[in-house]
């Protein structure tokens, strides 16, 4: 297996090759061979630099190093320094913030450090989860006890509020402000719920931080319910996940057994407990006031919003409502100050995020980095390259409600701000990578039956456009799909988006869009040609409605 | 799944122990609902029945919330369960062969339950098993990665 340890960039926009970025990219082939590199370093070309005073550009990855201008006979001094011995020559070095165009530039990546960082899974896999001593020794429950000693509601949630936390179940919602929101709203009985109903599919970040560290859980919600008022909490796990079930409930009982559940905490006047609602399989109860229905022991129907929980949730109670991984970030922000977090990640999108890496490539799994790093480093770096070689042809984000990036989008810094900018979405987390053998119209196929059979059927739009858009994805992968359906299919995208009650809704036409805007020759060639590119679809030429 | 047929008096009483236990908060339904169906395989009619009197509830609302959840069944269901995962990672991860595969073997379509009620064939959402993809669930045990050449092996292992 090569494992690739480092990338190298070469920017190629006109100005760069005007300037010999060729010449550039050839000496580093020639250069990196010399050194018997060449398994260890990807070299590629960039295309999407903007115009620059310093061009051309050589960027080194992890380290986030750029160098400019760059001329072939500064090459062989880059390799042998940088690449070979690991010394970054200083002479050549740029500063990443004079750069105004799309790659990603790190403030906390100077240096030579690979960018993991890990805050959210800090102790998960490296204490037992089981035993809530070895949290503490860990320096668990210290941010609760800092809170609850020295610190008003409104301080604690200033912190939270300097650091620039973004919630990370999808929507990128800055958190302190949403702390604010439940502590101002009227009422003497709040709630905290975590949302653990993680379902999104290719996303299981919430699963291992529940199984390996649920007492980090526990501090941070205990932490907001200080600071918005609330002193009853809820933890609304999927109930596929027996195991994080189980390693919460011990969690919840040991720390009552300690004191740091319960009344009087820490032996000041704040009481919280927490109770279990474990889900019974409904995608739907991801969406917040889904969930809270469900807790009151209803179908996992949406409410319309406004009002929104912040100021009638549980049981037309405030109710502040957090993704587990938002929460996990909680208690070392208030240990190390929202300064520190700031400084993390891009500004707009501070801290790091957990991404679960899957599909075509060596290494899946879960990683922990900087917001802001790039889709390609995290195929050539974390995910050791493509499988066999082969060539990446686009990652799916966040699940299913998350887009589909095409390969011209894998410089741009994964971050709420550019990901919008660049009109796709970071969703929750799960990065499908695929090679071209997957079909654009088969994957959009699995995405809307998905959709279809979980939407929750209270309001038309979703109900009825996503059958629809499934059985023209269906039409089309037999061949049999016409030009009109593709006129429909993004209009259903877009109906969907404004019509839809809730984000499933509004999230599902997303596929549609995407394939429609970045892979359209191919969606048109199963209909023009009767063909489909990948091979993939059955193209049998019968006009059918049929499930997977 | 299902440890044995229970009926009338039986059901009654279980539904009425649990609901003991549970309290009659409507909050507690979905927590009863599940242990109902733990013990049964499924929640039968006469379960509801019982369940909306002990709980002060309309039947028509607690077989809308059975009804609602992926993991709760209003139908009987076979001895052991087959769910297989149909989302994308797992369908990039070659899940498409497997699932072929797993139906010609077992001469079921999605949905259907064998005429020996030893299986029940469902598909599912993800199962958050991703980076093992493709997955699928007998009854309690997971098996990823799996190949269309392991299914029938697999399928051995059930009485």
């Amino acid at each position: 297996m090569k494992t690739t340890r480092s990338m190298v960039l070469v920017s190629s926009d006109p100005e760069s090759l005007d300037r010999g970025a060729l010449d550039v990219f050839s000496t580093l082939q020639k250069q990196i061979t010399k050194f018997g590199l060449e398994e260890e370093i990807a070299l590629s070309m960039i295309t999407d630099i903007s115009k620059h005073a310093m061009s051309p550009l050589v960027l080194v990855y992890p380290d986030a190093v750029i160098y400019g201008p760059v001329t072939a006979d500064d090459v062989p001094r880059i390799v042998e320094e940088h690449l070979y011995k690991g010394r970054v020559v200083e002479e050549k070095q740029i500063s990443a913030y004079d750069l105004s165009g799309r790659v990603a530039w790190l403030s906390s990546r100077k240096g030579t450090m690979p960018a993991e960082n890990r805050i959210v899974l800090k102790n998960v896999g490296l204490i037992d989860p089981e035993n809530i001593e070895e949290y503490i020794i860990n320096e668990g429950y210290e941010a609760l006890g800092t809170v609850l000693k020295e610190m008003t509601p409104d301080e604690t949630i200033k912190v939270i509020k300097d650091s620039g936390l973004r919630g990370r179940g999808g929507a990128g919602f800055p958190t302190g402000l949403k702390w604010q929101f439940v502590k101002g709203a009227k009422g003497n009985k709040k709630y905290v719920i975590c949302n653990a109903d993680e379902s999104e599919p290719g996303t299981f970040k919430d699963r291992l931080v529940l199984e390996g560290d649920p007492h980090g859980i526990i501090e941070a919600m205990s932490i907001a319910a200080y600071a918005v008022g609330a002193d009853e909490g809820y933890v609304y796990i999927r109930g596929e996940y027996g195991l994080a079930i189980s390693r919460m409930q011990k969690a919840i009982q040991q720390a009552r057994d300690y004191n740091l559940l319960g009344e009087n905490i820490f032996g000041t006047d704040f009481s919280f407990d927490i109770h279990i609602h474990a889900g019974a399989g409904a995608y739907i109860c991801g969406e917040e006031t889904a969930l809270i229905e469900s807790i009151e022991g209803n179908r996992g129907e949406p409410r319309p919003r406004p009002p929104y929980p912040t100021t009638a949730g549980l049981w037309q109670k405030p109710t502040l409502v957090n993704n587990v991984e938002t929460l996990a970030n909680i208690p070392a922000i208030i240990r190390n100050g929202g300064a520190w977090y700031k400084n993390i990640g891009t500004p707009s999108s501070p801290g790091t995020k957990v991404y679960t890496v899957l599909g075509n490539v060596n290494v899946t799994g879960l990683i922990e980095v900087p917001m802001g790093i790039t889709l390609r480093e995290v195929i050539s770096i974390y995910a050791k390259g493509m499988k066999d070689g082969a060539t990446f042809k686009l990652a799916q984000t966040g699940g299913s409600s998350g887009s589909i990036i095409p390969a011209s989008l894998q410089d741009t810094p994964m971050d709420f701000d550019s990901y919008n900018k660049a009109g796709v979405s970071l969703g929750s987390g799960a990065l499908l990578i695929c090679n071209e053998e997957v079909c654009v119209v088969d994957l959009a196929k699995v995405l809307l039956n998905f959709f279809r059979y979980e939407s929750c059927g209270k309001c038309n739009p979703c109900r009825i456009g996503n059958k629809r858009a499934y059985e023209t994805l269906v039409n089309i992968s037999e061949g049999v799909g016409t030009l009109q359906d593709l006129k429909d299919l993004q209009m259903m995208s877009d109906q969907l988006y404004e019509m839809s009650n809730c984000g499933l809704g509004q999230t599902a036409g997303s596929p549609l869009k995407d394939i429609l805007a970045h892979f359209r020759a191919e969606v048109e060639a199963h209909i023009k040609l009767k063909v489909c590119p990948a091979g993939v679809c059955p193209m049998s030429g019968q006009r059918i409605y049929k499930t997977i | 799944m299902a440890t044995e047929v229970k009926e009338g008096q039986d059901i009654r009483n279980m539904v009425r122990t649990l609901v003991q236990n549970h309290g009659d908060e409507k909050a507690e339904l979905i927590p009863i609902l599940h242990e109902i169906n733990r013990e049964l395989g499924y929640i039968s009619d006469e379960a509801i029945k019982e369940l909306s009197k002990r709980m002060n509830l309309p039947s028509s609302h607690i077989y809308s919330v059975a009804t609602f959840y992926r993991m709760l069944s209003t139908e009987p269901r076979g001895r052991h369960v087959i769910q297989f995962c149909e989302s994308a990672p797992c369908h990039v991860a070659g899940g498409r062969l497997v699932w072929q595969k797993l139906q010609r073997e077992l001469g079921l379509a999605k949905g259907e339950t064998s005429q020996d009620d030893k299986w029940t064939l469902l598909t599912t959402s993800c199962l958050g098993l991703c980076g093992v993809g493709p997955v699928m669930v007998i009854d309690n045990d997971i098996y990823g990665n799996v190949t269309p050449e392991q299914v029938p092996g697999i399928l051995k292992n059930y009485e």
